[in-house]
């Protein structure tokens, strides 16, 4: 196993309250790791923290040198007030290359829709051509914040599958934020289960059963996770605590 | 034989509308149409203190503009208010300590041509005040392009790339700042932000890219400045209005045009 990123000990404070508490998390070679836990749990500054946007109180992050990180934000809602295509849109990049572009548009199938303009996208549309643009400069890593929070249950489907077959043929790691809890059944290898610090992680198995997880989200949740294990055919509900 | 005055005031107007329109883009793009407003109120205080403090008007804006972008940014951080009602706040308290500085200065002030712009007064020094501000405006445009866009269209993403969005911010707002502070001569301070906004609004409706709408918006920006220029000595109307009066012209024109189109399509 190769360690890519490693947090240890992290404290992020807010207005006298811990956001984040001695977390400790690590990502390895060809990980997928997912981080669930309620709104507010600290998730996205964990990320943030992880990709050196945001320097917690204390604490201490070791990465591999030149580790390269792709990432997808949470909430990407372009405004119609700039004419922008998707193509330019990617060519903003740094390093930008037009060959690598050629490669991954088809890779994530978004070929055909490259002139069109970036805020005329549909959601599904959309969050491919984010998973593009993090693909471009070839990430070891890729960190992807609730990659599929406003898609319907179709595209869901279809943006996961995509992203599997990245993971499979790239054999990258990934690290997600999700409350898409079928689908972090089906593909994740390890669940990271987050309030403020990290109440439990492991198989998504192990993590349904531990106490604290059913703690935190209730034993109908937890019931709800193992019957995902066993079956990916039929809808429940998505919503956590909140 | 073309007057002087008339060249100096094309050339004047010319080297305003390019960078107004450009930097207008990003009043379009960022939603700081009130903060550009809000500049320009302020500016008002900035020529009270150079009155008073025998220096350039424009170096009192310029001064005053910036201690305005700094405070309002301070006072974001605090997150008190809503940005628009720090805004209100600070505008028309720097607009209201401008007048009534105004008013006790020994000296009369022409209140009207800084309200409204007086394009075919403007002096030589003036030109080449324009010109040097127009010129940094534009390089600093060039050389952090990508950045600025980017930095707009999602500063998540923009952060998560390396780039400072603090910076890129003080950046847009300094370059806004000295937009208003080369520019209100001609059209005065309460106009100068119809000259960032109307260009850019009616470019958008014809342009594909970032780019092409920002050479646009100068281009129309250029056309109405002229067009106003001509009209206000052929019909002895205020120079800063009629200039406004014809970029809100070619916004109609060319958007009914453009709906038009699309409805026969």
């Amino acid at each position: 196993m190769s360690l890519l990123i490693e947090a240890k000990d992290i404290y992020v404070k807010r207005q006298g309250k811990n956001i984040l508490e001695n977390v400790f998390i690590q990502i390895n070679k060809k990980d997928f790791i997912t981080i669930i836990g309620p709104n507010g749990a600290g998730k996205s500054m964990l990320l943030e923290c992880l990709m050196g946007t945001f320097s917690p109180d204390s604490g201490i992050i070791n990465k591999k040198n030149n580790l390269s990180i792709g990432y997808i934000p949470q909430n990407f809602n372009p405004d119609n007030s700039m004419p922008i295509t998707v193509k330019r849109f990617l060519m903003l990049k740094k390093n930008f290359n037009i060959n690598n572009l050629k490669k991954v548009s088809g890779e994530t199938k978004i070929s055909t829709i490259l002139e069109k303009n970036l805020a005329d996208l549909s959601g599904g549309e959309l969050q491919k051509v984010l998973l593009a643009r993090s693909l471009l400069s070839d990430p070891e890593l890729l960190i992807l914040d609730e990659p599929a929070q406003n898609l319907d249950i179709k595209n869901q489907l279809n943006f996961y599958n995509l992203l599997n077959n990245v993971y499979k043929s790239r054999a990258i790691s990934i690290l997600m934020v999700s409350h898409d809890l079928h689908m972090v059944m089906a593909s994740t290898k390890q669940v990271i289960c987050l309030y403020h610090h990290v109440c439990c992680s492991g198989e998504p198995q192990t993590v349904a059963k531990d106490p604290e997880f059913v703690n935190l989200f209730g034993n109908d949740m937890a019931k709800m996770m193992s019957v995902y294990q066993h079956t990916h055919d039929h809808v429940h509900s998505e919503n956590l605590n909140d | 034989m073309i007057e002087p005055f008339l060249i100096r005031a094309t050339i004047a107007g010319i080297g305003v509308a390019i960078i107004a329109g450009a930097i207008g883009c990003f009043v379009v793009w960022r939603k700081m149409a009130y903060f550009g407003d809000s500049l320009a109120h302020s500016a008002l205080l900035g020529v009270a203190l150079g009155l008073v403090l025998g220096i350039s008007t424009n170096l009192g804006t310029i001064i005053i503009c910036t201690l305005f972008t700094i405070l309002l940014i301070w006072l974001q951080q605090k997150q008190i208010l809503a940005t628009d009602t720090l805004l209100g706040i600070l505008a028309h308290s720097a607009l209201s300590i401008g007048m009534v500085t105004l008013s006790l200065l020994e000296k009369s002030v022409d209140l009207h041509s800084y309200l409204f712009g007086d394009i075919l007064a403007v002096t030589t020094s003036e030109i080449y005040l324009i010109i040097s501000g127009s010129l940094i405006v534009l390089v600093f445009l060039y050389h952090n392009w990508s950045s600025f866009v980017l930095t707009t269209i999602n500063e998540k993403l923009a952060k998560a790339e390396g780039l400072n969005i603090l910076i890129n911010q003080l950046l847009i707002m300094f370059l806004m700042t000295i937009v208003v502070a080369v520019s209100f001569r001609i059209v005065g301070l309460l106009l100068i932000t119809s000259l960032l906004i109307i260009p850019a609004a009616t470019a958008r409706q014809l342009s594909h890219s970032p780019e092409t709408m920002a050479v646009l918006a100068s281009f129309l920006g250029i056309i109405a400045v002229i067009l106003g220029i001509y009209s206000s000595l052929y019909f002895d109307t205020p120079s800063g209005p009629s200039i406004v009066v014809s970029a809100v012209i070619i916004f109609i024109a060319i958007s009914s045009a453009s709906f038009l189109i699309k409805k026969i399509r």
